[in-house]
């Protein structure tokens, strides 16, 4: 019986594969954007990257995971374009050379959420006395997943002196904000969420928002290029161009827009050019 | 529900027919020499096989996708977060599977059936196309085993295809994103869609498979 040659299969398929890989990229080339699971979750790319994709041509492969975990792809050149809300974290890989060409692009804010019925009376208060309050009675959903939420709540029980090891019932998810609420919704617990997913989720929640406002509790986005000097393979050009539209006056416009229509207030602050908000 | 359904089913059904056929023409020939051949270290390869059917398929898109990144070795074919990664990746979780399932088909085979159509005059395709005959039952068991195997994985989706809207999302994906987004309703019709379509596929291959029952 003729034999078939499992390495000449072998081959014929990588040879297939590899082909099908160079007709399979957009026209004008690509960029994979590792960004937060809150930015993809409130809907924002949904309109940005389409927009940019129609004005450049360019392709945007969207890879939405925590803060750290986007920051870490940067990192090890695994993506173009590095979408982020956790300042501390990016500044380390801003200094070690990793990230190029900050840009600060828009701010929300964070709420901390709860049941209607409050257990822990914390509603309205003063933050470290709210987060104190909740800490004693829990539940607490947290994310633990190194994304910029995660990094932010594990901030806010240091500033307010808690011990994190001592929270009552308390859950650690390692997924995304919208996850992580579902979990909190089912668990009638409290938990830190940006505005921006929360108002998304709202129609399937029955948690309210329990402490908000204040400096401490804004969160701040900025966009950086994976440094094309140190990753060859990055796509300078193409990256290069998504940065621009970012902070340029139509993504701006449409940032500050950004559900308007739909929950009759805007989700995120545009910021571009302008100070940083929280005075960093 | 902002899920648009049919390019969606798709895809689904593109990237994991074409990942189970190849993995069909690869696997039933390997399946076949396994089970025919007698070599040093053969158990061996048949209880690495049969390990294979067992690898977990996250592990292999892991594996996979560190080829494929762009830090990987062949990150330059930019072929990460493609509809072609994941059909490399399913190939890889049914390949075993069908190795497996096809190599016990043709080892229930006659032993002297290929020398018998050989002296009866057949070439050597003839004999291969003859023999794949008798052994339908195993192979079409080895293509609903490989199939149901990978349109239903969801973490080497996840991992090599990134569940991009319009390019690489698949009903298993979708069924997580839309969890996620607590649009439960739009999860249970994308779930029942998958179910559907599973069934389908095995009835008409499963009709096949007995009606070849004389």
């Amino acid at each position: 019986m003729r034999r078939v040659r499992p390495r000449h299969l072998g081959l014929a398929l990588l040879v297939v594969i590899a082909a099908c890989g160079r007709a399979g990229a957009g026209r004008g080339g690509s960029i994979i954007l590792a960004t937060t699971t809150s930015t993809q979750d409130s809907g924002l790319l949904d309109s940005l990257v389409p927009a940019f994709t129609a004005a450049t041509g360019i392709e945007v492969k969207v890879i939405a995971v925590g803060s750290g975990a986007a920051l870490e792809l940067g990192r090890r050149g695994d993506a173009d374009v590095v979408l982020s809300h956790a300042p501390q974290a990016e500044r380390e890989y801003v200094a070690s050379g990793d990230l190029v060409e900050r840009r600060l692009v828009m701010h929300n804010d964070f709420l901390v959420v709860g049941p209607a019925a409050d257990p822990a009376q914390a509603k309205s208060r003063a933050l470290r006395d709210g987060l104190a309050r909740i800490a004693r009675t829990g539940p607490f959903i947290s994310r633990a997943d190194g994304s910029g939420t995660d990094k932010k709540e594990m901030a806010l029980w240091k500033e307010a002196g808690v011990d994190t090891a001592r929270i009552a019932k308390r859950e650690r998810t390692g997924q995304g904000m919208g996850a992580t609420l579902q979990v909190a919704e089912q668990r009638r617990g409290y938990t830190l969420t940006d505005r921006a997913t929360y108002l998304a989720l709202k129609p399937q929640l029955t948690l309210v928002p329990i402490l908000s406002g204040g400096p401490e509790l804004m969160n701040v986005y900025h966009v950086y290029v994976v440094n094309p000097a140190r990753h060859g393979r990055v796509h300078e050009r193409e990256a290069r161009a998504f940065v621009d539209f970012l902070v340029g006056a139509r993504a701006q416009e449409m940032i500050g827009a950004f559900g308007r229509a739909r929950f009759g207030e805007s989700l995120f602050t545009a910021d571009a050019g302008k100070a940083d908000p929280t005075g960093n | 529900m902002d899920v648009q359904l049919w390019p969606i089913i798709g895809r689904t059904i593109l990237i994991s027919g074409v990942a189970t056929v190849l993995a069909v023409l690869a696997g039933a020939p390997l399946g076949y020499l396994l089970a025919r051949s007698r070599f040093r270290g053969r158990t061996l390869l048949l209880a690495l096989v049969n390990t294979g059917m067992g690898l977990p398929p996250v592990v292999v898109g892991l594996a996979v996708w560190l080829v494929l990144a762009r830090s990987g070795p062949l990150g330059a074919l930019d072929l990460i977060y493609t509809k072609q990664a994941m059909i490399a990746a399913q190939f890889i979780i049914g390949l075993p599977l069908v190795i497996g399932v096809t190599a016990a088909a043709v080892q229930a085979l006659p032993r002297e059936l290929p020398d018998l159509l050989l002296s009866l005059g057949a070439g050597p395709w003839r004999t291969m196309l003859l023999i794949a005959r008798e052994a339908r039952l195993g192979l079409l068991a080895a293509l609903m085993a490989g199939f149901g195997a990978v349109i239903s994985e969801v973490g080497a989706a996840m991992t090599v295809g990134g569940n991009l809207e319009g390019s690489t999302r698949v009903l298993a994906t979708a069924i997580v994103t839309s969890t996620g987004r607590g649009e439960i309703g739009a999860a249970m019709v994308l779930g029942g869609l998958l179910l559907l379509i599973a069934f389908a596929t095995n009835l008409v291959l499963t009709i096949v498979q007995q009606r070849s029952e004389r």
